[in-house]
């Protein structure tokens, strides 16, 4: 595709008007997923296993179906046989797996079974009477123990091409990359420094539970509303797993309360569906937030060990990482993405990355803004700060002297094309919070971070009508302020106001395929197909102009909002606005509208550095942030506030990631903390001012030079924070979440 | 000819080249001829690989043109959240 007539200079893009959902969202007017209700709906509820590990022996739900209130109840057995495949080739196998379980309960929370009934209190009591008979198994839930040889196997024949021969059948995927030499490299260094660490589990957090509302007839044809990031990844899975055609399954994106990744799968809406089928009558089902923890996608737990040389004057001359990462009783751990992504900020001549994909006896991992690369981060930004340290350099310096730039060997292969680490790197260090003084008992960290986005298959449809106003219909589900951006750029091409554009995210009947919104690629994709069908009907508004004028078309062009001769040689027409055109295009050749159809290719990767400050309580371990800084490339901001919105989330669900969150689990397997009392994210009070800073490399694969901006934000709190911390406290701190209890163990093993 | 980089955890498929020539006009041509000289690719190919020219990351696309002399490195495909 053809990635031409780049524009810099803007009227509307990079302005920041008021968002097209605020009054929806704050007088209570959106429908979101729990909203939506049908004549005749019951209310559908899951059974879900006590064990880590079982096997499932038999179910008898007799006493259940006779009850009056309930009118179906299914189990594995209601569902497509679909064909199973090692590593993610039989991804729809593993999903079918998690939604229901098979021959197996695998994790603490794995549905079994389920029920609809003709009230949600009817459903809860019934699912009660559904006799499980388990043998129960020996689980593991520790991604380094789940590779050792006596670990309990989880599923014989799950690993995929990529497995060395004589690894544990619970390690799945295997990634091995990078260049140069490192032990040569290792060989040159000065100081070497080798170290391991470990994060836990943390849930993505959305405020929205999962929820949905189905329906299903015999004929084979359905309706589906729910909560999602993708409602056509959502239709082709459930279809797959209904047995259904996909086209015969209607997918209705509600509103969205967060998603950061959760939500670009599907867990309740196939069972919804099934029950629905069987009743013959819509089915509610909506997760507790006990069943969002237990059952939902929470990240990879991770196992590291980095080795980083460095010389004297901080010149890095060999990188080696080994990442272990557990995704639960699947496939899908992204070993491979923090492997890839861990060292990708810096210019090495030696560097080599191990990934690991592990499973274990808890619920399948789910994306998590910029998957995998912030565990990694964590490791490989310590080790550089520990460097830093010990041969008395700047830290900022370092990475300015290591940093990755335009025709840069990456880390993972290929040579950069032009990135913008560096100038987050400088604006870093022109930043007042880089050289504020520090308070006693006060520490300073920092970090880069790097993710690589997406494109993704996607389509945009826009029509005109005729008052001059214009709708424009993506496909990909509103999670960051798409709405506002896509009007922005639409607004830009068409040069008529923000005000004057309503976008809406078009369900699966109305509009083409759309990838789901996961990458960062919503600003970057549907923007582009925006623009580019915004531009597909200003052609056509040119031809209505020409005709009007009787001149030929190519000799009109647009500006302004205006069909306007193009030169001199054109003949001498007043402007002709967009809404005098439209007002009567159906006598003058029909409707106008717009279209784009394909898969974006050139996301641009981004780069991103953080400034923490934080201090330690000594007596309590608890750590408070007091300063922090998002320095990070946007390629160029739409609607900066959003965009500054995506960095101070990314810098908050990372200080929750880094401090508190984590998923516990007792010997016996099972999740100790699935309510938000015991599962602590971060409140207001537990967050400082988060300072943003955006810097515009434009990306060359975007038309206005868009980059993703979603995820990279999530990538340096991690480390920033455990450099600050560890600053503070005196003390290397290797583990996530620096709780308050392993603050103190830390303080109290240094003495 | 195109020289394909692959990521070094494919050695054990290529009989140990880390880089491999192909005649290919596009991505899509450049995947089937990997797999013609070298059948054991079929499997990280068919698991989803991305493809990198000359810095540019192509996640899916068959039909994008590689031009003479660029810089093509085979890749995981990428997932996001």
């Amino acid at each position: 595709m053809a990635l031409d007539d780049r524009k810099s200079d803007f009227t509307f893009v990079g302005t920041r008007p008021d968002r097209p959902d605020g009054l929806d969202k704050v007088t209570g007017r959106a429908k979101f997923g729990a909203d939506a209700y049908a004549p005749g709906m019951l209310h559908g509820a899951i059974l879900r296993s006590p064990h880590a590990h079982a096997r499932i022996v038999k179910i008898d739900t007799s006493k259940a179906e006779a009850l009056k209130d309930v009118k179906a109840v299914v189990t594995r057995a209601d569902f497509a046989d679909v064909p199973f495949q090692p590593g993610l080739e039989g991804e729809f196998w593993n999903v079918l797996e998690n939604v229901m379980a098979g021959e197996k309960a695998l994790y603490d929370g794995h549905a079994v079974a389920a029920v609809a009934a003709t009230s949600a209190l009817a459903a809860r009591d019934a699912i009660k009477l559904i006799e499980v008979e388990y043998e129960v198994l020996p689980h593991v839930t520790d991604v380094d123990k789940a590779m050792a040889p006596d670990a309990p196997v989880i599923r014989e024949g799950a690993a995929d091409y990529s497995v060395p021969e004589a690894m544990h059948p619970n390690v799945v995927r295997y990634h091995e990359s990078g260049h140069g030499d490192v032990e040569a490299g290792f060989a040159q260094a000065d100081l070497v420094i080798e170290d391991s660490f470990v994060t836990e589990a943390t849930h993505q957090g959305y405020i929205e539970p999962h929820a949905c509302l189905a329906s299903l007839g015999g004929d084979g044809k359905g309706e589906l509303w729910c909560t999602t990031q993708g409602h056509w990844i959502a239709q082709k899975t459930c279809a797959a797993l209904l047995g259904i055609e996909t086209s015969q399954l209607r997918v209705t994106a509600s509103e969205i309360g967060g998603g950061f990744g959760g939500k670009t799968t599907v867990f309740i809406e196939p069972v919804a569906l099934a029950l629905s089928r069987k009743a013959n009558r819509p089915v509610k089902l909506v997760m507790t937030r006990s069943e969002v923890f237990r059952a939902t996608g929470p990240t990879s737990s991770a196992s590291m060990d980095i080795k980083i040389g460095m010389k004297k004057d901080g010149t890095i001359t060999a990188a080696e990482g080994t990442f272990r990462l557990q995704g639960g009783a699947f496939p899908g751990a992204p070993g491979d993405m923090t492997a890839m992504c861990a060292f990708a900020p810096y210019n090495l001549t030696n560097v080599r990355q191990v990934g690991y994909d592990v499973m274990a006896n808890r619920p399948k991992q789910a994306a998590y803004r910029a998957p995998g690369a912030p565990m990694g981060a964590f490791a490989v930004e310590s080790v550089l700060d520990e460097l830093c340290k010990k041969l008395g350099l700047d830290p900022l310096d370092v990475r300015l002297k290591n940093a990755a730039h335009e025709g840069t060997r990456a880390s993972y292969g290929p040579t950069y094309e032009r990135i913008g680490l560096v100038e987050t790197l400088e604006a870093a260090k022109a930043h007042p919070h880089y050289s504020a003084p520090l308070k006693p008992g006060q520490g300073r960290g920092i970090s880069c971070g790097f993710w690589f986005n997406h494109g993704g298959e996607t389509s945009v449809s826009l029509a005109l009508s005729e008052d001059g106003s214009a709708q424009v219909m993506v496909g990909t589900p509103d999670i960051g302020g798409s709405r506002a951006s896509m009007a922005l750029m639409a607004a830009e091409v068409l040069g008529i106001p923000y005000e004057n554009i309503r976008v809406t995210v078009a369900d699966t009947a109305t509009l083409g395929y759309n990838d789901v919104s996961h990458g960062s690629r919503v600003t970057y994709a549907s923007g582009l197909a925006t623009i580019k069908a915004a531009r597909h009907a200003v052609e056509k508004l040119c031809e209505r102009a020409a005709a009007k004028w009787g001149i030929p078309v190519d000799a009109v062009k647009w500006e302004n909002g205006c069909a306007v001769p193009s030169g001199p040689n054109a003949g001498d027409f007043d402007p002709l606005p967009l809404a005098d055109i439209t007002a009567d295009m159906g006598a003058t050749g029909g409707p106008i509208s717009g279209h784009f159809e394909a898969t974006p290719e050139g996301a641009g990767v981004s780069f991103g550095t953080h400034i923490v400050d934080a201090e330690v309580d000594p007596e309590t371990g608890k750590t408070s942030v007091t300063r922090y800084t998002v320095i990070q490339d946007a390629g160029k901001a739409i609607h900066p506030t959003y965009v500054e919105g995506q960095y101070q989330g990314g810098a908050a669900q990372g200080i929750g990631w880094a401090l508190n969150e984590e998923y516990i689990y007792g010997d016996d397997g099972r999740l100790q903390n699935s309510i938000f009392l015991d599962y602590r994210i971060p409140v207001a009070s537990d967050l400082p001012m988060i300072d943003t800073v955006i810097v515009e490399v434009p990306n060359p694969g975007h038309p206005f030079g868009v980059r993703g901006v979603g995820e990279t934000g999530i990538v340096p709190p991690l480390a920033a924070i455990a450099n600050a911390v560890s600053h503070a406290a005196g003390v290397r701190m290797r583990q996530l979440p620096m709780s308050p209890p392993r603050i103190l163990a830390a303080l109290k093993e240094n003495g | 000819m195109v020289e394909v980089h692959l990521w070094s955890g494919l050695r054990s498929l290529t009989g140990g080249q880390q880089v491999v020539e192909v005649q290919a006009k596009t991505t899509g041509e450049l995947l089937q001829e990997l797999v013609r000289v070298h059948p054991q690719l079929q499997g990280p190919i068919k698991a989803g690989v991305s493809i990198a020219i000359d810095g540019r990351i192509i996640a899916t696309g068959l039909t994008e043109p590689i031009p003479e002399g660029a810089e093509v490195y085979l890749m995981q495909r990428l997932r996001g959240g």
